[in-house]
């Protein structure tokens, strides 16, 4: 496969950016769409030029660091992938393809296509947690009865890996099917209701401190998302919310 | 304890006073078409009996300031809103495929309802300020003078323009509505594996509907004006 790229350049937080186009030619159907980049880095190098930088690690969907806004989708036009799992066959020989990073306000560029997602940190520093005894009288949490339908639906929330998908792909660069996947894996389990009210104000609010937008129900989101994390969290998050708000 | 800023301040509880005041809205829009009707079978009468009711029961009068401040509210909170999530990408997507994850409604719901505004700031004008404040000539019903709304309107519609522009409104209110009716119970946190697919069931039939029946009224009007 022969295609033309259009990828984000920009040297640091300070550059104004710009993009660049690459031909890349002998691309494999079989390639992620991360060795794709790689082989262009490769070329990149030998030709003496600065490769482009881009986040990675597993390279098999579960740590959420490829975030690449491809073709106009978070992770490119397959569903329930990240970048490392979109191979090049889904497009076709003589395409363009653009390549840009995440863009939202608490999502500034580091460099190229990474970006600085600590905005997502602080959230769950904000809240994102049970407050446990940990001195040597710590409850086996076996022993507490959880409902099965119950640990289903935090476990499915739980399957979030954080990758900003969700906040690339919103139209409001709104973070709620993030925040309310956290809340939600919590608030579902009978060791996280104790905080539950002061979890979703607190998680809420640095939500609101970091600058992401709000949601408007389009549900781009929840189609973008590699893992399938589900509006109903963002329902479940807005009724947890109301009533923190009322009683507390 | 208590570190949110309650319901008020918050980007969630904007957007309960949005969903909250969008969903009184759509019940005013189910009282206002069935006050219409009359309109569209040319009963003269029971429209401007049902226009001097709407200007002079106490209780309909009371409701009305609510109607007001919710249309205030929906419109000062809703432009907050959009300023905010524009604010939160600075830098936009050069290739941007809204279109491949979302409904065109749903991705153009300020646009939708500033069209809307401006719509209601026409229709206000043209009959709610002359009811209020104008000089509508008086017909006898029942020996007393009422207030002439019906020839008023019957009058207006037969302008093509100003008809077309009613039908024109009523699609963007049906857009608008085709999203915001179901998205307003999200955000009130009412998601259900059996209720959900109700509500959005309830809220295209709504959102087709209503708006659907209300652009019908001046076309009615608009044809029975050719033909006389």
């Amino acid at each position: 496969m022969n295609l033309t790229l259009q990828i984000w350049r920009q040297n640091g937080p300070q550059d104004a950016g710009r993009t660049v186009t690459y031909p890349v030619s002998n691309v494999s159907p079989d390639m992620s769409f991360l060795e794709m980049i790689d082989e262009l880095n490769i070329d990149l190098i030998k030709k003496g030029e600065e490769p482009i930088a881009f986040d990675h690690d597993c390279r098999e969907g579960i740590c959420g660091m490829c975030s690449m806004f491809i073709n106009g989708e978070a992770h490119g036009p397959d569903r329930g992938v990240t970048t490392c799992q979109l191979h090049m066959r889904t497009f076709k020989d003589g395409d363009t393809i653009t390549v840009e990073p995440w863009r939202a306000k608490a999502f500034p560029v580091i460099k190229d296509l990474m970006v600085d997602r600590s905005a997502f940190d602080r959230v769950i520093q904000a809240g994102g947690y049970i407050s446990v005894n940990t001195s040597g009288n710590t409850l086996d949490a076996n022993a507490i009865l959880v409902p099965k339908a119950d640990a289903d639906a935090a476990f499915d929330a739980a399957t979030c890996i954080g990758c900003g998908a969700c906040v690339a792909t919103c139209k409001n660069a709104s973070a709620m099917l993030f925040v309310s996947a956290k809340v939600s894996q919590l608030a579902l389990l009978p060791q996280g209701k104790v905080e539950a009210a002061e979890r979703v104000q607190n998680m809420v609010r640095q939500m609101d401190l970091e600058g992401f937008g709000n949601c408007t129900n389009t549900g781009a989101c929840e189609v973008e998302c590699p893992k399938g994390i589900s509006l109903e969290n963002i329902a479940r998050m807005n009724r947890e919310f109301l009533s923190a708000s009322l009683t507390h | 304890m208590a570190t949110g800023k309650g319901l008020f301040g918050s980007s969630l509880a904007r957007k309960y006073w949005m969903a909250l005041t969008g969903l009184f809205l759509c019940s005013f829009l189910v009282i206002h078409l069935l006050g219409n009707l009359p309109l569209m079978t040319g009963d003269h009468e029971a429209f401007n009996i049902y226009a001097r009711f709407m200007t002079t029961f106490p209780v309909i009068k009371a409701v009305s300031y609510l109607l007001y401040a919710s249309i205030l509210l929906h419109t000062v909170d809703g432009l907050m809103l959009t300023r905010q999530n524009s604010a939160a990408r600075p830098v936009k997507y050069a290739n941007y495929n809204g279109a491949a994850n979302a409904s065109w409604a749903s991705r153009n719901m300020a646009l939708l309802g500033t069209f809307t505004l401006v719509f209601l700031i026409v229709h206000l004008k043209s009959f709610w300020f002359e009811m209020h404040f104008g000089n509508v000539p008086t017909v006898l019903i029942e020996g007393e003078e009422v207030k002439d709304l019906y020839t008023l309107t019957v009058t207006s519609f037969a302008q093509w323009w100003y008809t077309a522009f009613y039908v024109f409104a009523m699609a963007m209110l049906g857009f608008h509505l085709w999203h915001g009716f179901s998205s307003a119970f999200q955000t009130l946190g009412i998601n259900h594996p059996t209720y959900t697919p109700i509500i959005k069931g309830i809220g295209a039939f709504f959102a087709l509907v209503i708006p659907g029946v209300f652009a019908l009224i001046p076309i009615v009007i608009y044809l029975n004006s050719l033909a006389a």
